[in-house]
Protein backbone atom coordinates (compact mmCIF):
# COMPACT_ATOMS: atom_id res chain seq x y z
CA UNK A 1 0.00 0.00 0.00
CA UNK A 2 2.95 2.43 0.75
CA UNK A 3 4.50 1.73 -2.61
CA UNK A 4 1.29 2.67 -4.01
CA UNK A 5 1.17 5.91 -2.29
CA UNK A 6 4.38 6.72 -3.50
CA UNK A 7 4.15 5.99 -7.35
CA UNK A 8 1.00 8.34 -6.96
CA UNK A 9 3.82 10.76 -5.54
CA UNK A 10 5.72 10.21 -8.41
CA UNK A 11 3.32 10.82 -10.94
CA UNK A 12 2.21 14.23 -9.58
CA UNK A 13 5.33 15.44 -9.20
CA UNK A 14 6.80 14.31 -12.32
CA UNK A 15 3.59 15.69 -14.61
CA UNK A 16 4.20 19.12 -12.70
CA UNK A 17 7.62 19.64 -13.33
CA UNK A 18 6.82 18.71 -17.29
CA UNK A 19 3.85 21.24 -17.65
CA UNK A 20 6.28 23.99 -15.00
CA UNK A 21 9.00 23.48 -17.26
CA UNK A 22 6.60 23.70 -20.43
CA UNK A 23 5.21 27.45 -18.77
CA UNK A 24 8.56 28.44 -18.47
CA UNK A 25 10.06 27.75 -22.22
CA UNK A 26 6.77 28.35 -23.60
CA UNK A 27 7.06 32.45 -24.16
CA UNK A 28 11.04 31.51 -25.38
CA UNK A 29 9.55 28.85 -28.10
CA UNK A 30 7.06 30.84 -28.98
CA UNK A 31 9.67 33.78 -29.68
CA UNK A 32 11.57 31.06 -31.81
CA UNK A 33 8.90 30.30 -33.70
CA UNK A 34 7.21 33.70 -34.08
CA UNK A 35 10.49 34.93 -35.45
CA UNK A 36 9.79 32.70 -38.62
CA UNK A 37 6.07 34.50 -38.83
CA UNK A 38 5.50 37.33 -41.20
CA UNK A 39 5.21 40.59 -39.24
CA UNK A 40 2.07 41.74 -40.69
CA UNK A 41 0.41 38.82 -39.10
CA UNK A 42 2.66 39.87 -35.55
CA UNK A 43 1.28 43.14 -36.16
CA UNK A 44 -2.19 42.20 -36.76
CA UNK A 45 -2.77 39.31 -34.06
CA UNK A 46 -0.15 39.69 -31.56
CA UNK A 47 1.58 36.31 -31.10
CA UNK A 48 -1.41 33.67 -31.15
CA UNK A 49 -1.53 30.34 -30.78
CA UNK A 50 -2.86 29.00 -34.26
CA UNK A 51 -1.36 29.69 -37.31
CA UNK A 52 -0.52 28.79 -40.78
CA UNK A 53 3.15 26.74 -41.35
CA UNK A 54 3.05 26.96 -44.72
CA UNK A 55 3.61 31.21 -43.89
CA UNK A 56 6.94 30.52 -42.02
CA UNK A 57 10.31 31.66 -43.36
CA UNK A 58 13.59 33.29 -42.75
CA UNK A 59 12.14 36.69 -43.64
CA UNK A 60 12.18 38.92 -40.53
CA UNK A 61 16.13 37.64 -40.12
CA UNK A 62 17.24 38.38 -43.69
CA UNK A 63 15.31 41.83 -43.11
CA UNK A 64 16.99 42.37 -40.13
CA UNK A 65 20.22 41.38 -41.80
CA UNK A 66 19.94 44.16 -44.82
CA UNK A 67 17.92 47.01 -43.77
CA UNK A 68 18.14 46.50 -40.07
CA UNK A 69 18.49 50.32 -39.89
CA UNK A 70 20.73 50.11 -35.95
CA UNK A 71 20.19 47.30 -35.13
CA UNK A 72 23.38 46.05 -35.59
CA UNK A 73 25.21 49.20 -34.12
CA UNK A 74 23.45 48.40 -30.97
CA UNK A 75 24.53 44.54 -31.10
CA UNK A 76 28.23 45.89 -31.32
CA UNK A 77 27.41 48.20 -28.57
CA UNK A 78 26.09 46.38 -26.35
CA UNK A 79 29.06 43.58 -27.13
CA UNK A 80 31.99 46.12 -26.57
CA UNK A 81 30.37 47.11 -23.39
CA UNK A 82 29.82 44.23 -21.67
CA UNK A 83 33.45 42.90 -22.93
CA UNK A 84 34.98 45.52 -21.54
CA UNK A 85 32.69 45.54 -18.04
CA UNK A 86 33.55 41.99 -17.60
CA UNK A 87 37.03 42.37 -18.34
CA UNK A 88 37.88 45.74 -15.90
CA UNK A 89 35.42 44.42 -13.62
CA UNK A 90 37.08 41.17 -13.07
CA UNK A 91 40.34 42.31 -13.15
CA UNK A 92 39.81 44.90 -9.90
CA UNK A 93 37.35 43.36 -8.07
CA UNK A 94 39.32 40.35 -7.96
CA UNK A 95 42.25 42.22 -6.63
CA UNK A 96 39.86 43.56 -3.84
CA UNK A 97 38.32 40.47 -3.16
CA UNK A 98 42.09 39.09 -2.81
CA UNK A 99 43.49 41.71 -0.69
CA UNK A 100 40.60 41.98 1.88
CA UNK A 101 40.89 37.99 2.07
CA UNK A 102 44.78 37.14 2.63
CA UNK A 103 45.95 40.47 3.89
CA UNK A 104 45.85 41.53 7.24
CA UNK A 105 46.12 45.47 6.64
CA UNK A 106 44.90 48.45 8.60
CA UNK A 107 41.41 49.47 7.46
CA UNK A 108 40.21 46.63 5.95
CA UNK A 109 36.99 46.00 7.61
CA UNK A 110 36.45 49.42 6.68
CA UNK A 111 36.99 48.33 2.91
CA UNK A 112 34.73 45.96 3.69
CA UNK A 113 32.06 47.67 4.89
CA UNK A 114 32.30 49.78 2.18
CA UNK A 115 31.50 46.98 -0.12
CA UNK A 116 28.37 46.24 2.07
CA UNK A 117 27.57 49.85 1.77
CA UNK A 118 27.28 50.07 -2.01
CA UNK A 119 25.36 46.43 -1.69
CA UNK A 120 22.53 47.85 0.34
CA UNK A 121 22.26 51.06 -0.99
CA UNK A 122 19.66 51.33 -4.38
CA UNK A 123 21.43 52.40 -6.97
CA UNK A 124 18.30 54.54 -8.47
CA UNK A 125 19.12 56.67 -5.61
CA UNK A 126 22.59 57.33 -7.03
CA UNK A 127 21.33 57.65 -10.68
CA UNK A 128 20.57 61.67 -10.19
CA UNK A 129 23.91 62.56 -9.00
CA UNK A 130 25.65 60.39 -10.79
CA UNK A 131 23.71 61.44 -14.22
CA UNK A 132 24.32 65.06 -13.37
CA UNK A 133 28.48 64.00 -12.50
CA UNK A 134 28.57 62.46 -16.16
CA UNK A 135 26.79 65.68 -17.53
CA UNK A 136 30.11 67.63 -16.05
CA UNK A 137 32.50 64.96 -17.07
CA UNK A 138 31.23 65.23 -20.53
CA UNK A 139 30.66 61.62 -20.94
CA UNK A 140 26.85 61.74 -22.09
CA UNK A 141 26.05 59.26 -24.86
CA UNK A 142 29.67 57.45 -24.26
CA UNK A 143 30.68 53.86 -23.35
CA UNK A 144 32.68 55.02 -20.75
CA UNK A 145 29.29 56.75 -19.06
CA UNK A 146 27.86 53.28 -19.12
CA UNK A 147 31.33 51.31 -17.81
CA UNK A 148 32.60 53.56 -15.41
CA UNK A 149 30.20 52.74 -12.30
CA UNK A 150 30.77 49.41 -12.99
CA UNK A 151 34.33 49.09 -12.84
CA UNK A 152 34.46 47.42 -9.52
CA UNK A 153 31.40 45.45 -8.93
CA UNK A 154 30.41 45.14 -5.17
CA UNK A 155 28.91 41.69 -5.79
CA UNK A 156 32.01 40.59 -7.57
CA UNK A 157 34.04 41.66 -4.60
CA UNK A 158 31.90 40.19 -2.24
CA UNK A 159 32.04 36.96 -4.43
CA UNK A 160 35.92 36.98 -4.93
CA UNK A 161 36.82 37.51 -1.07
CA UNK A 162 33.95 34.78 -0.19
CA UNK A 163 36.55 32.53 -2.75
CA UNK A 164 39.83 33.84 -2.23
CA UNK A 165 39.54 32.91 1.72
CA UNK A 166 39.58 29.23 0.72
CA UNK A 167 42.62 29.96 -0.82
CA UNK A 168 46.04 28.06 1.16
CA UNK A 169 48.09 30.58 2.34
CA UNK A 170 51.36 29.17 2.99
CA UNK A 171 51.35 28.72 -1.08
CA UNK A 172 52.25 33.30 -0.85
CA UNK A 173 55.06 32.45 2.16
CA UNK A 174 56.67 29.87 -0.36
CA UNK A 175 56.36 32.30 -3.24
CA UNK A 176 57.73 35.03 -1.16
CA UNK A 177 61.03 32.46 0.07
CA UNK A 178 61.33 31.81 -3.53
CA UNK A 179 61.38 35.71 -4.20
CA UNK A 180 58.64 36.10 -6.23
CA UNK A 181 57.31 39.81 -5.81
CA UNK A 182 53.70 40.53 -4.64
CA UNK A 183 52.27 41.07 -7.75
CA UNK A 184 53.94 37.88 -8.75
CA UNK A 185 52.25 36.16 -6.61
CA UNK A 186 48.60 37.51 -7.36
CA UNK A 187 49.14 37.36 -10.98
CA UNK A 188 51.19 34.36 -11.36
CA UNK A 189 50.18 31.95 -8.65
CA UNK A 190 47.07 33.30 -6.86
CA UNK A 191 44.87 34.53 -9.69
CA UNK A 192 44.83 31.42 -11.79
CA UNK A 193 43.74 29.25 -8.41
CA UNK A 194 40.64 31.79 -9.04
CA UNK A 195 39.35 30.98 -12.41
CA UNK A 196 36.70 28.63 -11.31
CA UNK A 197 35.33 31.52 -9.26
CA UNK A 198 36.23 34.18 -12.01
CA UNK A 199 34.35 31.98 -14.93
CA UNK A 200 31.47 31.94 -12.82
CA UNK A 201 31.36 35.96 -11.93
CA UNK A 202 32.51 36.58 -16.06
CA UNK A 203 29.24 35.14 -16.91
CA UNK A 204 27.07 36.60 -13.99
CA UNK A 205 28.69 40.64 -14.59
CA UNK A 206 28.12 39.88 -18.35
CA UNK A 207 24.20 38.58 -18.21
CA UNK A 208 24.32 41.33 -16.05
CA UNK A 209 25.82 44.00 -18.36
CA UNK A 210 23.93 42.89 -21.83
CA UNK A 211 20.65 43.11 -19.77
CA UNK A 212 21.20 46.62 -17.71
CA UNK A 213 18.58 49.15 -18.71
CA UNK A 214 17.85 51.76 -16.52
CA UNK A 215 21.47 53.30 -16.36
CA UNK A 216 22.25 53.01 -20.04
CA UNK A 217 18.89 54.44 -20.88
CA UNK A 218 19.53 57.46 -18.70
CA UNK A 219 23.42 57.94 -20.10
CA UNK A 220 22.84 56.62 -23.69
CA UNK A 221 21.19 59.54 -25.89
CA UNK A 222 21.33 58.97 -29.54
CA UNK A 223 20.08 55.82 -31.64
CA UNK A 224 23.09 54.90 -32.85
CA UNK A 225 24.66 54.46 -29.24
CA UNK A 226 22.20 52.71 -27.81
CA UNK A 227 22.84 49.35 -26.38
CA UNK A 228 20.38 46.20 -27.46
CA UNK A 229 17.72 46.45 -24.38
CA UNK A 230 16.79 50.39 -24.98
CA UNK A 231 17.19 49.51 -28.63
CA UNK A 232 14.28 46.74 -28.96
CA UNK A 233 12.29 49.03 -26.17
CA UNK A 234 12.37 51.89 -28.50
CA UNK A 235 10.87 49.55 -31.07
CA UNK A 236 7.86 49.02 -28.47
CA UNK A 237 6.01 52.31 -29.87
CA UNK A 238 2.02 51.64 -30.33
CA UNK A 239 2.91 52.80 -33.75
CA UNK A 240 5.45 50.67 -35.01
CA UNK A 241 5.35 48.57 -37.36
CA UNK A 242 9.14 47.35 -36.98
CA UNK A 243 7.96 43.75 -35.46
CA UNK A 244 10.17 42.19 -38.09
CA UNK A 245 12.95 43.35 -36.43
CA UNK A 246 11.64 43.18 -32.71
CA UNK A 247 10.68 39.49 -32.71
CA UNK A 248 14.10 38.56 -34.81
CA UNK A 249 15.82 40.65 -33.11
CA UNK A 250 15.27 39.60 -29.60
CA UNK A 251 16.19 36.26 -30.39
CA UNK A 252 19.35 37.00 -31.89
CA UNK A 253 19.73 39.12 -28.24
CA UNK A 254 18.76 36.01 -25.98
CA UNK A 255 21.32 33.26 -27.84
CA UNK A 256 24.06 34.38 -27.30
CA UNK A 257 23.66 34.45 -24.30
CA UNK A 258 21.89 31.07 -23.96
CA UNK A 259 25.21 29.97 -26.22
CA UNK A 260 27.23 31.56 -23.58
CA UNK A 261 24.97 29.30 -20.70
CA UNK A 262 25.64 26.04 -21.95
CA UNK A 263 28.92 26.56 -22.15
CA UNK A 264 29.86 27.38 -19.02
CA UNK A 265 26.71 26.30 -16.85
CA UNK A 266 28.48 23.99 -14.35
CA UNK A 267 30.47 27.44 -13.01
CA UNK A 268 27.20 29.45 -13.77
CA UNK A 269 25.11 26.79 -10.94
CA UNK A 270 28.35 26.83 -8.93
CA UNK A 271 28.43 30.41 -8.76
CA UNK A 272 25.41 31.09 -7.77
CA UNK A 273 25.31 28.42 -5.57
CA UNK A 274 28.68 29.78 -3.19
CA UNK A 275 27.37 33.55 -3.49
CA UNK A 276 23.90 32.94 -2.49
CA UNK A 277 24.60 30.16 0.57
CA UNK A 278 27.05 31.76 2.48
CA UNK A 279 25.72 35.59 1.99
CA UNK B 1 72.46 42.85 -5.33
CA UNK B 2 73.57 43.49 -9.00
CA UNK B 3 77.68 44.06 -8.79
CA UNK B 4 77.47 45.40 -12.34
CA UNK B 5 75.57 48.72 -11.16
CA UNK B 6 78.08 49.45 -8.70
CA UNK B 7 81.06 49.00 -11.54
CA UNK B 8 79.45 51.13 -14.81
CA UNK B 9 79.25 54.24 -12.68
CA UNK B 10 79.57 56.34 -9.79
CA UNK B 11 76.59 58.92 -10.24
CA UNK B 12 74.11 56.13 -11.27
CA UNK B 13 74.90 54.32 -8.09
CA UNK B 14 72.37 57.09 -5.79
CA UNK B 15 69.26 56.84 -8.13
CA UNK B 16 69.50 53.06 -8.40
CA UNK B 17 69.35 52.78 -4.82
CA UNK B 18 66.13 55.20 -4.27
CA UNK B 19 65.07 52.77 -7.18
CA UNK B 20 65.51 49.82 -5.03
CA UNK B 21 64.02 51.80 -2.12
CA UNK B 22 60.88 52.58 -4.10
CA UNK B 23 60.56 49.28 -5.80
CA UNK B 24 60.65 47.75 -2.27
CA UNK B 25 58.33 49.92 -0.41
CA UNK B 26 55.66 49.57 -3.90
CA UNK B 27 56.21 45.54 -2.94
CA UNK B 28 56.38 45.56 0.99
CA UNK B 29 53.37 43.22 2.29
CA UNK B 30 52.02 46.63 3.98
CA UNK B 31 51.94 48.73 0.80
CA UNK B 32 50.33 45.83 -1.57
CA UNK B 33 47.12 45.56 -0.01
CA UNK B 34 46.59 49.17 -0.51
CA UNK B 35 47.38 49.20 -4.25
CA UNK B 36 45.23 46.18 -4.70
CA UNK B 37 41.95 48.04 -3.16
CA UNK B 38 43.06 51.55 -4.25
CA UNK B 39 40.62 51.12 -7.40
CA UNK B 40 38.18 50.15 -5.31
CA UNK B 41 38.30 53.26 -2.89
CA UNK B 42 38.65 55.38 -5.92
CA UNK B 43 35.58 53.98 -7.79
CA UNK B 44 33.52 54.04 -4.33
CA UNK B 45 34.42 57.80 -3.10
CA UNK B 46 33.48 59.05 -6.86
CA UNK B 47 30.67 56.57 -7.69
CA UNK B 48 29.15 55.74 -4.50
CA UNK B 49 29.23 58.17 -1.59
CA UNK B 50 29.79 61.31 -3.15
CA UNK B 51 26.11 60.78 -4.88
CA UNK B 52 24.57 59.58 -1.97
CA UNK B 53 25.43 62.73 -0.40
CA UNK B 54 25.10 64.29 -2.69
CA UNK B 55 21.45 62.82 -3.79
CA UNK B 56 20.32 63.92 -0.17
CA UNK B 57 21.95 67.44 -0.66
CA UNK B 58 19.90 67.40 -3.70
CA UNK B 59 16.65 66.38 -2.05
CA UNK B 60 16.70 69.71 -0.40
CA UNK B 61 17.21 71.57 -3.70
CA UNK B 62 16.00 73.16 -6.44
CA UNK B 63 17.99 71.92 -9.17
CA UNK B 64 17.68 73.93 -12.58
CA UNK B 65 20.05 74.07 -15.31
CA UNK B 66 23.02 76.30 -14.27
CA UNK B 67 21.64 77.71 -10.71
CA UNK B 68 20.77 75.75 -7.43
CA UNK B 69 19.10 76.58 -4.67
CA UNK B 70 18.12 75.43 -1.33
CA UNK B 71 14.52 75.22 -0.73
CA UNK B 72 14.64 72.97 2.83
CA UNK B 73 11.94 70.75 3.07
CA UNK B 74 9.27 71.50 0.67
CA UNK B 75 10.45 68.84 -2.09
CA UNK B 76 9.67 66.35 0.60
CA UNK B 77 6.15 67.99 1.74
CA UNK B 78 5.61 67.39 -2.42
CA UNK B 79 6.64 63.89 -2.41
CA UNK B 80 3.33 62.27 -0.47
CA UNK B 81 0.96 63.22 -3.60
CA UNK B 82 -1.63 61.13 -4.95
CA UNK B 83 0.36 59.83 -7.54
CA UNK B 84 3.50 58.85 -5.65
CA UNK B 85 1.07 56.76 -2.74
CA UNK B 86 -0.58 55.35 -5.81
CA UNK B 87 3.05 54.45 -6.90
CA UNK B 88 3.79 53.32 -3.34
CA UNK B 89 0.72 51.28 -3.19
CA UNK B 90 1.38 49.17 -6.50
CA UNK B 91 4.69 48.99 -5.55
CA UNK B 92 3.72 47.25 -1.91
CA UNK B 93 1.61 45.12 -3.70
CA UNK B 94 3.90 44.06 -6.36
CA UNK B 95 6.40 43.28 -3.59
CA UNK B 96 3.96 41.18 -1.40
CA UNK B 97 2.76 38.97 -4.31
CA UNK B 98 6.42 38.43 -5.68
CA UNK B 99 7.72 37.54 -2.53
CA UNK B 100 5.18 34.97 -1.49
CA UNK B 101 5.18 33.53 -4.77
CA UNK B 102 8.98 33.82 -5.45
CA UNK B 103 9.87 32.13 -1.98
CA UNK B 104 7.36 29.79 -1.11
CA UNK B 105 6.93 27.96 -4.64
CA UNK B 106 11.00 27.70 -5.16
CA UNK B 107 11.05 25.63 -1.77
CA UNK B 108 8.54 23.85 -2.81
CA UNK B 109 10.46 23.02 -5.90
CA UNK B 110 13.70 22.78 -5.07
CA UNK B 111 12.71 20.19 -2.02
CA UNK B 112 11.17 18.01 -4.66
CA UNK B 113 13.42 18.72 -7.06
CA UNK B 114 16.30 17.21 -4.03
CA UNK B 115 14.09 14.28 -3.86
CA UNK B 116 14.29 10.87 -5.74
CA UNK B 117 11.30 11.58 -7.13
CA UNK B 118 11.91 13.36 -10.07
CA UNK B 119 13.59 12.08 -13.00
CA UNK B 120 15.30 14.49 -15.72
CA UNK B 121 16.33 16.71 -12.83
CA UNK B 122 19.18 18.78 -15.09
CA UNK B 123 16.44 19.39 -17.92
CA UNK B 124 14.12 20.66 -14.98
CA UNK B 125 16.53 22.74 -13.70
CA UNK B 126 18.07 24.23 -16.91
CA UNK B 127 14.40 25.06 -18.41
CA UNK B 128 13.57 27.20 -15.43
CA UNK B 129 16.54 28.74 -15.32
CA UNK B 130 16.39 29.77 -18.80
CA UNK B 131 14.22 32.62 -18.53
CA UNK B 132 16.59 34.27 -16.07
CA UNK B 133 18.83 34.46 -19.45
CA UNK B 134 15.86 36.63 -21.27
CA UNK B 135 16.34 40.55 -20.07
CA UNK B 136 13.10 42.14 -18.58
CA UNK B 137 13.03 43.74 -22.29
CA UNK B 138 13.39 41.08 -24.03
CA UNK B 139 10.88 38.50 -22.05
CA UNK B 140 8.22 41.44 -21.41
CA UNK B 141 8.08 42.23 -24.96
CA UNK B 142 7.31 38.47 -25.79
CA UNK B 143 5.11 38.52 -22.86
CA UNK B 144 3.09 41.63 -24.49
CA UNK B 145 2.81 39.95 -27.14
CA UNK B 146 1.67 37.16 -25.78
CA UNK B 147 -0.70 39.26 -23.74
CA UNK B 148 -2.11 41.53 -26.40
CA UNK B 149 -5.92 42.74 -26.81
CA UNK B 150 -6.60 40.96 -29.77
CA UNK B 151 -8.95 37.31 -29.47
CA UNK B 152 -6.31 36.29 -31.69
CA UNK B 153 -3.26 36.85 -29.37
CA UNK B 154 -2.18 33.96 -27.59
CA UNK B 155 -3.59 34.54 -23.40
CA UNK B 156 -6.80 35.66 -25.04
CA UNK B 157 -6.90 32.35 -27.51
CA UNK B 158 -6.77 30.16 -24.01
CA UNK B 159 -8.93 32.45 -22.35
CA UNK B 160 -11.55 32.16 -25.11
CA UNK B 161 -10.97 28.46 -25.11
CA UNK B 162 -11.86 28.29 -21.46
CA UNK B 163 -14.76 30.07 -22.09
CA UNK B 164 -13.85 33.12 -19.98
CA UNK B 165 -13.90 35.98 -22.75
CA UNK B 166 -11.14 37.92 -23.91
CA UNK B 167 -9.49 40.24 -21.64
CA UNK B 168 -7.62 44.09 -22.22
CA UNK B 169 -4.76 42.98 -20.36
CA UNK B 170 -2.58 46.41 -20.23
CA UNK B 171 -5.79 48.12 -19.43
CA UNK B 172 -7.59 47.03 -16.42
CA UNK B 173 -5.85 47.44 -12.80
CA UNK B 174 -5.77 43.88 -11.40
CA UNK B 175 -4.65 42.39 -15.16
CA UNK B 176 -1.79 44.99 -14.83
CA UNK B 177 -0.62 44.42 -11.64
CA UNK B 178 -1.09 40.44 -13.13
CA UNK B 179 1.09 40.94 -15.87
CA UNK B 180 3.84 42.77 -13.82
CA UNK B 181 4.24 40.20 -11.48
CA UNK B 182 3.69 37.10 -13.85
CA UNK B 183 6.93 38.40 -15.81
CA UNK B 184 8.91 38.64 -12.70
CA UNK B 185 7.68 35.29 -11.08
CA UNK B 186 8.48 33.52 -14.16
CA UNK B 187 11.92 34.93 -14.47
CA UNK B 188 13.28 34.37 -11.09
CA UNK B 189 11.69 31.03 -10.40
CA UNK B 190 14.64 29.00 -11.17
CA UNK B 191 16.76 31.68 -9.72
CA UNK B 192 15.71 30.89 -6.61
CA UNK B 193 15.22 27.64 -6.96
CA UNK B 194 19.07 27.24 -7.44
CA UNK B 195 19.70 29.03 -4.38
CA UNK B 196 17.22 26.60 -2.48
CA UNK B 197 18.68 23.43 -3.87
CA UNK B 198 22.14 25.06 -2.64
CA UNK B 199 21.27 25.22 0.67
CA UNK B 200 19.39 21.75 0.30
CA UNK B 201 23.06 20.62 -0.20
CA UNK B 202 23.83 21.19 3.56
CA UNK B 203 21.27 19.02 5.19
CA UNK B 204 22.77 16.18 6.57
CA UNK B 205 21.42 12.98 5.06
CA UNK B 206 21.55 11.51 8.99
CA UNK B 207 18.55 13.59 10.05
CA UNK B 208 16.06 12.29 8.03
CA UNK B 209 17.45 8.71 8.31
CA UNK B 210 17.05 9.48 12.03
CA UNK B 211 13.55 11.12 11.67
CA UNK B 212 12.30 7.81 9.57
CA UNK B 213 13.45 5.18 12.58
CA UNK B 214 11.42 7.58 14.57
CA UNK B 215 8.17 7.08 11.56
CA UNK B 216 8.10 10.66 10.89
CA UNK B 217 6.02 11.22 7.90
CA UNK B 218 6.72 13.21 4.94
CA UNK B 219 5.22 16.12 5.83
CA UNK B 220 6.88 16.10 9.07
CA UNK B 221 10.14 15.91 7.80
CA UNK B 222 9.69 18.87 5.95
CA UNK B 223 8.75 20.14 8.46
CA UNK B 224 11.24 19.68 11.42
CA UNK B 225 14.21 18.59 9.28
CA UNK B 226 14.37 20.58 6.00
CA UNK B 227 13.05 23.79 6.59
CA UNK B 228 14.86 24.83 9.97
CA UNK B 229 17.78 24.25 7.81
CA UNK B 230 16.73 26.07 4.62
CA UNK B 231 16.35 29.51 7.26
CA UNK B 232 18.94 30.91 6.58
CA UNK B 233 19.11 31.27 2.22
CA UNK B 234 15.09 31.94 2.82
CA UNK B 235 15.78 34.95 4.91
CA UNK B 236 18.43 36.13 2.03
CA UNK B 237 16.03 35.28 -0.54
CA UNK B 238 13.24 37.05 1.20
CA UNK B 239 15.73 40.24 1.18
CA UNK B 240 16.79 40.57 -1.49
CA UNK B 241 13.35 40.11 -2.89
CA UNK B 242 11.97 42.63 -1.19
CA UNK B 243 14.81 45.25 -2.00
CA UNK B 244 14.30 44.09 -5.79
CA UNK B 245 10.80 44.29 -5.50
CA UNK B 246 10.85 47.88 -3.94
CA UNK B 247 13.03 49.01 -6.89
CA UNK B 248 10.89 48.02 -9.88
CA UNK B 249 11.26 49.59 -13.18
CA UNK B 250 11.54 47.41 -16.09
CA UNK B 251 8.50 45.45 -15.36
CA UNK B 252 6.36 48.55 -16.06
CA UNK B 253 8.27 50.09 -18.30
CA UNK B 254 8.32 46.93 -21.00
CA UNK B 255 4.20 47.30 -20.54
CA UNK B 256 3.62 50.84 -20.61
CA UNK B 257 6.79 52.89 -21.37
CA UNK B 258 5.85 56.73 -21.08
CA UNK B 259 2.98 56.04 -18.86
CA UNK B 260 -0.02 53.47 -17.87
CA UNK B 261 -3.55 54.11 -18.12
CA UNK B 262 -4.54 55.66 -14.83
CA UNK B 263 -1.11 55.08 -13.49
CA UNK B 264 -1.80 51.38 -12.80
CA UNK B 265 1.48 50.13 -13.93
CA UNK B 266 3.79 53.29 -11.98
CA UNK B 267 6.14 52.24 -9.69
CA UNK B 268 8.10 54.20 -7.05
CA UNK B 269 11.21 54.22 -9.02
CA UNK B 270 9.18 54.56 -12.26
CA UNK B 271 7.72 57.53 -10.51
CA UNK B 272 11.44 58.87 -10.07
CA UNK B 273 12.78 58.28 -13.37
CA UNK B 274 9.50 60.21 -14.45
CA UNK B 275 10.04 63.56 -12.31
CA UNK B 276 14.18 63.22 -12.25
CA UNK B 277 15.03 62.55 -15.66
CA UNK B 278 11.91 63.01 -17.80
CA UNK B 279 10.47 66.59 -16.03
CA UNK B 280 13.96 67.44 -15.01
CA UNK B 281 12.92 68.16 -11.68
CA UNK B 282 16.10 66.54 -10.09
CA UNK B 283 15.70 67.88 -6.51
CA UNK B 284 12.09 66.24 -6.53
CA UNK B 285 13.53 63.28 -8.16
CA UNK B 286 16.32 62.90 -5.18
CA UNK B 287 13.62 63.32 -2.43
CA UNK B 288 11.68 60.02 -3.96
CA UNK B 289 15.10 58.24 -4.19
CA UNK B 290 15.41 58.87 -0.46
CA UNK B 291 12.14 58.09 0.58
CA UNK B 292 12.34 55.03 -0.95
CA UNK B 293 15.83 53.91 0.65
CA UNK B 294 14.37 54.96 3.98
CA UNK B 295 11.10 52.30 3.41
CA UNK B 296 13.50 49.44 1.48
CA UNK B 297 16.02 50.34 5.38
CA UNK B 298 12.87 49.55 7.43
CA UNK B 299 10.73 47.06 5.34
CA UNK B 300 14.42 45.27 5.69
CA UNK B 301 15.10 46.03 9.20
CA UNK B 302 11.11 45.02 10.24
CA UNK B 303 11.48 41.89 8.02
CA UNK B 304 14.94 40.52 9.62
CA UNK B 305 14.12 40.96 13.45
CA UNK B 306 10.78 39.51 12.94
CA UNK B 307 12.75 36.51 11.03
CA UNK B 308 15.66 36.60 13.84
CA UNK B 309 18.40 37.16 11.67
CA UNK B 310 20.14 39.32 14.10
CA UNK B 311 20.43 36.13 16.30
CA UNK B 312 23.68 34.48 16.77
CA UNK B 313 22.32 30.85 16.47
CA UNK B 314 21.54 30.93 12.27
CA UNK B 315 25.12 32.06 11.88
Amino acid sequence: MKKEKNSLLVWVANISFIIISFIALFPILNLLISSFRPSSELMRNGISLVFDPSTLSLNNYTYIITQGGNYWSWFINSLSISAITIILSLFFSSMVGYALALYDFKGRNLVFGFVLFILMVPFEILMLPLFQLMINMNLINTYTAVILPAVVAPVAVFFFRQYAIGLPKELMDAARIDGASEYGIFFKIMLPLMAPSMAAMAILQGLGSWNNFLWPLIVLRSNDMFTLPIGLATLLTPYGNNYDILIAGSVMTIVPIIILFIFFQRYFVAGLTVGGVKG
Amino acid sequence: MLPTSKSTSQELAIPVKRQNKLVKFLNSKKVVPYIFVSPFILSFLLFSLYPSIKAIIMSFQQVLPGQTTFIGVSNYSRVFNPTFLKALSNTSIYVILTVIILVITPIVLAVLLDSKIVKFKTFFRASLFLPALASTIVSGMVFRLMFGETDTAAANQIMNWLGLGSVDWRYNAWSGMFLMVLLCSWRWMGVNILYFLAALQNVPKELYEAAEIDGASTIKKFYYVTLPFLKPVTIFVTTISVIHGFRMFEESFVFWEAGSPGNIGLTVVGYLYQQGIQQNDMGFGAAIGVVLMLIIFVVSFIQLILTGAFKKEDA
